[in-house]
């Protein structure tokens, strides 16, 4: 059973942590939460990202949660933002893709162009094969 | 909404865009009484009365990405579907409360599902403070945020390691006072 004293072994560990995240180079996770994409399933998708961040160990990053981003029929969305870099919007998520996303873009730096927003001819499509054609 | 929960987040979402800064959960399953209660308490700037009146209705929203609002009428009609009612009382400046209440044993009432998410959700905003009380016949069980941080000496509780520990801490008690139930 887990006790409240238990918190005193995390602030200890944790101290350094909250004092590395205000650098300039934290990326930011930003996860939209209104009506439309939490029905659409952005609560497990957010929990897998929190749960990723903390099992690689990043410490450089933080995870947040906005309103409605006014694309809801792509939701759940997730926004990367990492510093210098041009915001990265992903649709469709689910915690599955959301995970690899911290593994491969937020670690590593490499976007995951599948999952990414599509605009094709002025109208927006989440389908990768149609831009391939 | 396929979890109260859900709902209870969404409900959540509006007292944040509200510019609130404590919100008070309240959840009481009565068993013998077969009751469901859930209240949502917050000190944000509050509805008017004009907009109060239709509160329920989809197309009275505050949100300006487009002039549907399906929050509020989504809860609600879950409530009325299990045989109870939705109140919102409201004043400017002072705050707002939301008051659900179902049939506990109703066929129709979706379970609460993952509240320690929805909590958890809703700390990741460091500027929020979150009491959520939970009554489960006689067994009770409170999580007060502010007492978190005080414990930890910081407000930045929104680290996914402080995170997933509250919310393995809110899963085992809730088990604990339900014996089993969730």
């Amino acid at each position: 059973m887990k006790t409240i004293q238990e918190l005193e072994e995390i602030r200890k560990r944790t101290l350094d942590k909250v004092n590395q995240r205000k650098d300039r180079t934290t990326t930011r996770i930003v996860v939209g939460m209104a009506t439309c994409g939490i029905a659409a399933g952005a609560r497990p998708v957010l929990l897998a990202i929190m749960e990723e961040v903390e099992k690689l160990g990043l410490t450089d990053v933080v995870v947040a949660q906005t309103g409605c981003i006014g694309l809801c029929k792509m939701e759940p969305i997730v926004e990367v933002i990492k510093p210098g870099e041009e915001k990265v919007t992903y649709v469709k998520m689910d915690a599955e893709k959301a995970r690899r996303i911290v593994r491969e873009h937020v670690k590593d730096g490499n976007v995951v162009e599948e999952y990414t927003m599509h605009v094709i001819q002025g109208k927006i499509l989440n389908d990768y094969k149609v831009e391939k054609e | 909404m396929r979890e109260l929960s859900l709902h209870i987040m969404d409900i959540i979402e509006n007292s944040i865009s509200a510019d609130a800064t404590l919100i008070e959960l309240f959840i009481e399953e009565n068993t013998l009484k077969n009751t469901f209660t859930i209240k949502i308490k917050d000190n944000g700037k509050g509805i008017d009365e004009e907009m109060l009146k239709n509160i329920t209705d989809p197309f009275v929203t505050s949100r300006t990405t487009r002039r549907v609002g399906l929050g509020l009428s989504l809860f609600e009609s879950t409530c009325l579907r299990c045989n109870g009612s939705l109140k919102v009382y409201s004043k400017v400046n002072v705050g707002t409360e939301v008051v659900a209440t179902m049939e506990h044993e109703n066929i129709d009432r979706p379970p609460l599902g993952k509240i320690e998410e929805t909590v958890v959700t809703v700390l990741l905003n460091p500027s929020i403070d979150l009491v959520y009380e939970h009554i489960y016949n006689d067994k009770k069980f409170v999580l007060d945020s502010r007492e978190i941080k005080r414990i930890l000496g910081s407000d930045e509780i929104n680290t996914p390691e402080v995170l997933l520990w509250i919310k393995d801490f809110i899963k085992e008690n809730l088990k604990e006072i339900s014996g089993g139930a969730f």
